[in-house]
């Protein structure tokens, strides 16, 4: 079997078992979210909790609770790292730096994951379990909370409520994310992964020196970190270390839980609007974006032009050999689309027209399929955007599941798209004009500027991934990248809620053959031309003086 | 309701109303409001240098940061007298603002002419104002106060908006309408309403004042056509929004990277920059988008409808459901006699010889088409009625309800024809056999009532003939009157539901007939025996569904539907109540513009858009202009996105500048025209506009960069 010919079967596997398991999954999901009975483990969560799981919350109030909620997160993680060393099990370890402890916390609570830590040297056990652990899981459903919250402005009308985010919340995390989390740990242990709760392991190795081994709980962190588009590994070498990631169906199984969530929520989203097909406009859209990046960045690790790499075959610096190109540039594309940022491979050694549409993936959004939730919610804002230019053309005020796009709506959802180039831009330019920031970078010319690039658009953008080569653990990086990881997370919700709120309050507007058909083939082309043009084209200049500058040169 | 039959005077059209924007793009004469061409352009140049003032430029955030662009390039050209460069670029900046003032100016200029012909009209008169005791004292115009009571002579310029109360007069409303027949104003009903600036040709009115002075229906047109009193619409509210949005974004893009840039080694001047910027945000739309709005409301102007706001002609884009009257707009005004339906052994020829014969003297319409229809189907003459010696002519009157002839005095034949029920009776009341009970079987009485019925079943209108003569008197016939729908509207109905537009037919007349012509005219629904109240219920029920509904009305009991409906059209023969109420008047008075409205919402709606696609489609080329000329000396790999192979980093910018001011110019024709429209479905309208104005958006910045870079490097010294 022809290399190629595995690479694309290996594609078409993937392709295949989410298509099968996203209707099930977001059919489920939907009923989740708009299921109006409580679990009694949900009620109990509520009563220690001091939630009302019932009251319906209008969008500055939902808001609020998400705000309040992860504000806590970062206090609760804030305060963990800093009293570490009183805390028990902290294995003796030091606290965290003020600056650090910020950036961990932040990156945790923005579902970032981003680590500027190496975490078997800095953090002890109750800090992993109770702090990062538990962040894996509410992070992830808070975004998911929020997503919902917008479908539900599309779907409900002449109301400004919103939900419930308690509710929303803990049913994100008791009904979907630990099931699935169970059972993709079994899974990856049947598939090699480690799970135990030993200590080191003492291994002579062949040429007689001693290594030493630390296992643990490794499979169980690994299904969160995927399913919840986390990112943050147990090992520091994250998804390239044998423990984590040991052979290529474990591979495979890894990208299908990190895409597994992401694009099951369009069906959820269809089912509630009432329009299945509306959900597959929308996973259309993403699953374009997402195929091209990964034919690119294949094709680019391939073709790479390297003496060195032509006999090898392709750039195979950084990736690991039971992956090959075709499993690392899957890994790497799916990761950087999704805002996960787990690595197989090591992104800074890709081509440099590989890292770029890594860095493109990235800069995008998030929303090819993106984060869990707030890919969703980010796809629909690019939505409301593309509605709005061509529903012009066919020569009506914008409407999109009948809803009117009109001056407000068109203000949160510019507001929203606004927040990405800001911060990406911004950070970039704040580190390249500062002498703080060119200090850390180890690497010069276009390279050394794709690398603190990389930085920004991963932390703005809550991917967490890291194309390494500067020393990110400083004052200026911690600030700036967690300042970016927060406003990069929370600001964008608060736009979404403001939208879900007003799209709420209209009453529908009745599909008419002059309604612009947002199910169709050619709106999907729209969206994907919109976000490309739109969002893509901001950073072109940045992207030329990166990766194409270093392509195009060699 | 009042229909104006009368052929308008196009003395402010220069096109019939009915034609559709189908005009080339390019050549022959634009549409009527004054030709889009070079001594346009130069009569609008001082207004569009004056726009150039920082506080009117703020209000449109693309342009306004192509303006401190230009100061900013144009300070860096003076600090460095001897670049060529700074200066051309700075040049060009200041076209690119001036341009898109020149596209407001001529936009604007195309109202001005009429707002000077309505100025004549608003001339200070002296108002002969009726005090309490009936003692006239003369006024100034503008010292009128609502309530106050004037009286208007013959040769008097009614001095303000006002009810007549008093008297009946005929009224030169050219001023206003531009149509030179004068028109009927009276006191009471419908028709009472009279407009200040328009003038009394004959007899003597008492007119309520019902309009404060400044505020008056000409006051408020002479605003609308010179955009003074024109406020952004939603729609172009939330344009204005995502444009600035957009702007922002590439602002962004543009500040930072010089840090990239000084990074790579490749410092840019804030020439360069400025370049850059103003070529990436969107100033193609940014600079036509208030042109668009002033033409879609001047489009409207020029088909004899004022709009009193923007927002109204948005909504028309957006109505899903069109409430139309049946009379007037889908039928001809008036029955047409289609067939003659004999009974009781009569023939077909005896009926139309003596429904011929009596209604040679009726000069209703319906008396006419019968004469006219005799005359085709059975060849009998058409003969005027004073021929006829002796003939005394019974007219129709509400209590008889029949109208006819007696010939010789009385002595001769008579002949009747009208209700049923009236014709019957007359035949009874003469000792004719009309009913059934006379033992005779099947009585006249009896068919001719199933012959009436089935012709109102058809949707008709059925005239009973008699006659009295030597044979004594009896039931001939039928007359079979029909509504005629006029020609083309089935065809109309049809691309409405293709653009997802339900038409609804209004009437007053039973059900059956109505089901009929609807059938006939194929509308998807209608309102028979329709009242005041039906009408405002089903226009809430449609809102109520989320749908946008518009409608045309004349009386005052029109006036609460009209205002409840979302695009209401008054017609200006229509009561004051019925203007105020309405959110558009049309001066025509033809209730079939509905149809060109909702048209022309869409075509301001498509434009825009558009144009947005077009302008955001651009930047891709210049970005492969302008980003190799930056950054190829320092990373000449990057020369290879340069694939239009411009001929020097500082032609492929000023290309780039070049093309987005001339571009601007280009498309100020179809700012001004609209795009053309054509009723089909969203789907269909989404492909066309899209191939047209994405993809040509797309590549013709590629085509027209590279052939300025062509023309600049024939420049010497440059290139």
């Amino acid at each position: 079997m022809s290399q190629t010919f595995a690479d694309v079967l290996q594609i078409v596997a993937l392709v295949g078992a989410l298509a099968l398991v996203h209707r099930p999954l977001g059919d489920y999901m939907a009923r989740v979210y708009t299921s109006d009975k409580h679990l009694r483990i949900e009620r109990w969560i509520h009563r220690c909790v001091g939630t009302d799981p019932s009251a319906a919350m209008r969008w500055p109030v939902y808001l609020r609770a998400v705000l309040a909620f992860s504000a806590a997160g970062v206090l609760f993680l804030y305060a963990m790292q800093r009293l570490q060393d009183k805390l028990p099990m902290s294995l003796g370890f030091a606290p965290i730096d003020p600056d650090q402890a910020f950036n961990t916390a932040a990156s945790f609570v923005s579902n970032t994951n981003w680590q500027s830590y190496a975490g078997e040297s800095a953090m002890g056990h109750l800090t992993q379990m109770a702090g990062l652990a538990v962040q894996n899981f509410v992070s992830a459903a808070v975004g998911m909370a929020v997503a919902v919250a917008l479908v539900r402005g599309f779907a409900r009308s002449r109301t400004g409520e919103l939900g419930n985010f308690w509710t929303d919340l803990v049913r994100g995390v008791v009904r979907i994310l630990l099931p699935l989390a169970a059972v993709a740990a079994v899974l990856l242990v049947a598939a090699g992964a480690v799970q135990n709760f030993s200590g080191m392991h003492e291994v002579h190795t062949l040429s007689g020196s001693v290594q030493h081994l630390p296992g643990g709980p490794v499979a169980s962190q690994e299904a969160i970190k995927e399913l919840g588009t986390n990112g943050g590994g147990f090992y520091n070498a994250n998804c390239s270390h044998p423990f984590e990631n040991p052979n290529g169906f474990s591979n495979l199984l890894e990208i299908f839980l990190i895409l597994l969530i992401p694009l099951s929520l369009p069906r959820t989203f269809g089912r509630m609007v009432g329009s299945l097909r509306q959900g597959y406009a929308i996973v259309a859209a993403m699953g374009v974006i997402w195929l091209a990046g990964v034919v690119a960045v294949t094709v680019s690790e391939y073709a790479h032009p390297g003496t060195a790499a032509q006999l090898a075959g392709g750039a195979m610096e950084g990736k690991e050999q039971r992956f090959g190109e075709g499993g690392s540039s899957l890994f790497a594309v799916t990761t950087t689309m999704t805002s996960t940022g787990a690595v197989n491979s090591f992104h800074d050694s890709f081509t440099a027209f590989g890292g770029g549409v890594t860095l493109l993936g990235m800069v995008l959004g998030e929303i090819a399929p993106g984060g869990v939730g707030s890919g969703l919610y980010g796809m629909l804002v690019m939505a409301v955007i593309a509605v709005f230019v061509c529903g012009l053309m066919v020569g009506r005020t914008p409407e999109y599941l009948g809803k009117k796009i009109g001056p407000r709506e068109i203000k949160l959802a510019a507001c929203y798209i606004l927040i990405t180039p800001a911060l990406v831009l911004g950070g970039t330019g704040l580190a390249m004009a500062l002498p703080d920031g060119k200090e850390a970078m180890t690497n010069i010319g276009a390279h050394g500027f794709t690398e603190v690039l990389y930085a920004y658009a991963s932390g703005s953008n809550n991917n967490g991934s890291a194309f390494a080569g500067f020393g990110a653990d400083t004052p200026f990086f911690n600030t700036t990248i967690g300042l970016c990881m927060l406003l990069g997370r929370f600001l964008p919700m608060v736009f979404v809620l403001a939208l879900a709120g007003s799209l709420a309050r209209q009453a529908p507007v009745p599909v008419t053959a002059g309604t612009l058909r947002t199910e169709k083939p050619l709106f999907t082309g729209v969206l994907v031309g919109v976000i490309a043009i739109v969002t893509g084209l901001t950073f072109f200049p940045a992207l030329a003086l990166g990766p194409l500058a270093e392509g195009m040169s060699s | 309701m009042s229909i104006q039959t009368t052929t308008p005077t196009p003395v402010r059209r220069a096109e019939p109303a009915h034609a559709p924007e189908q005009e080339p793009p390019s050549g022959g004469p634009s549409r009527g409001g004054g030709a889009f061409g070079p001594r346009q352009l130069a009569a609008s140049l001082p207004d569009a240098v004056r726009k150039l003032d920082p506080r009117s430029m703020v209000k449109s955030p693309v342009m306004f940061v192509v303006e401190v662009g230009s100061v900013l390039t144009t300070v860096l050209a003076v600090l460095h007298p001897a670049d060529w460069f700074g200066w051309v670029i700075a040049a060009w900046l200041w076209l690119t603002v001036l341009f898109a003032n020149l596209a407001e100016a001529v936009a604007e200029g195309r109202g001005k002419a009429q707002a000077d012909t309505l100025r004549r009209a608003r001339t200070d008169s002296v108002a002969r104002r009726l005090g309490a005791d009936g003692a006239e004292e003369p006024v100034p115009g503008a010292e009128l106060r609502v309530g106050d009571r004037v009286v208007c002579e013959a040769g008097d310029v009614i001095p303000g908006d006002g009810d007549v109360v008093e008297g009946v007069a005929s009224v030169d409303e050219s001023a206003i309408t531009g149509e030179s027949a004068p028109v009927i104003r009276e006191s009471g009903g419908d028709r009472s309403a009279v407009t200040g600036g328009t003038k009394v040709l004959s007899d003597r009115i008492v007119v309520r004042i019902t309009t404060r002075p400044g505020e008056t229906f000409i006051d408020r047109m002479i605003g609308l056509v010179e955009g003074a009193a024109r406020q952004k619409t939603p729609n172009e509210i939330a344009l204005n929004i995502l444009l600035a949005a957009l702007t922002i974004v590439f602002l962004l893009a543009v500040v930072t990277l010089q840090p990239f840039a000084v990074y790579a080694g490749a410092e840019q001047s804030l020439t360069v920059l400025a370049a850059l910027l103003v070529c990436l945000i969107p100033t193609t739309i940014g600079a036509l988008l208030s042109a668009i709005g002033i033409a879609g409301m001047d489009r409207l102007v020029q088909r004899n409808v004022l709009a009193t706001s923007g927002r109204a002609v948005e909504a028309a884009g957006d109505v899903s459901t069109l409430l139309l009257d049946k009379t007037g707009t889908i039928t001809l005004g008036n029955r047409q006699a289609a067939g003659f339906v004999p009974v009781h052994g009569a023939t077909a020829a005896e009926v139309a010889e003596a429904a011929q014969l009596g209604s040679l003297a009726d000069e209703t319409p319906e008396g006419r088409s019968v004469v006219a229809l005799a005359e085709d189907e059975h060849g009998l003459r058409s003969r005027p009625a004073d021929e006829l010696e002796g003939a005394v002519w019974v007219p129709f009157t509400a209590r008889s309800r029949m109208s006819g002839v007696d010939l010789d005095g009385g002595a001769g034949r008579k002949v009747r024809k009208g209700a049923a029920s009236s014709v019957l009776a007359w035949v009874e009341e003469r000792g004719g056999r009309s009913r059934a009970e006379d033992g005779a079987g099947d009585g006249a009485g009896d068919e001719v009532r199933r012959v009436t019925e089935e012709i109102s079943e058809a949707g008709g209108t059925p005239l009973v003939v008699a006659v009295e003569d030597e044979a004594g008197p009896r039931v001939l016939g039928v007359i079979h009157l029909k509504d005629v729908v006029k020609p083309g509207m089935r065809e109309r109905f049809e691309e409405l539901r293709r653009m997802g537009i339900r038409t609804v037919m209004i009437t007053g007349d039973n059900p059956l007939t109505a089901r009929a012509i609807a059938e006939e005219a194929g509308v998807d629904d209608f309102l028979a025996e329709a009242t005041p109240e039906d009408k405002m219920a089903l226009i809430r029920r449609e809102q109520a569904g989320g749908r946008l509904v518009a409608m045309t009305g004349d009386g005052t009991n029109d006036a609460p539907a009209l205002a409840q409906a979302d695009v209401g059209v008054a017609m200006n023969t229509g009561t004051s109540a019925a203007k105020e109420a309405g959110n558009m008047v049309d001066l025509d008075s033809d209730p079939t513009k509905l149809i060109e409205i909702v048209e022309i919402g869409k075509q301001l709606l498509i434009t825009r858009g558009a144009l947005t696609t077009f302008s955001i489609a651009n930047d891709v080329a210049k970005y492969f202009a302008i980003i190799p000329a930056m950054f190829a000396v320092a990373y000449p790999g990057l020369d290879a996105l340069n694939i239009m192979r411009l001929s020097s980093p500082e032609s492929a910018i000023l290309s780039a500048v070049v093309f987005n001011a001339l571009i601007i110019v280009a498309l100020v024709p179809l700012a001004l025209r609209g795009v053309r429209y054509r009723p089909m479905s969203a789907e269909g309208m989404l492909r066309r506009n899209l191939g047209l104005y994405g993809l040509g958006g797309l590549v013709a910045p590629f085509a027209g960069i590279k052939v300025i870079d062509l023309l600049i490097t024939l420049i010497p010294g440059v290139g």
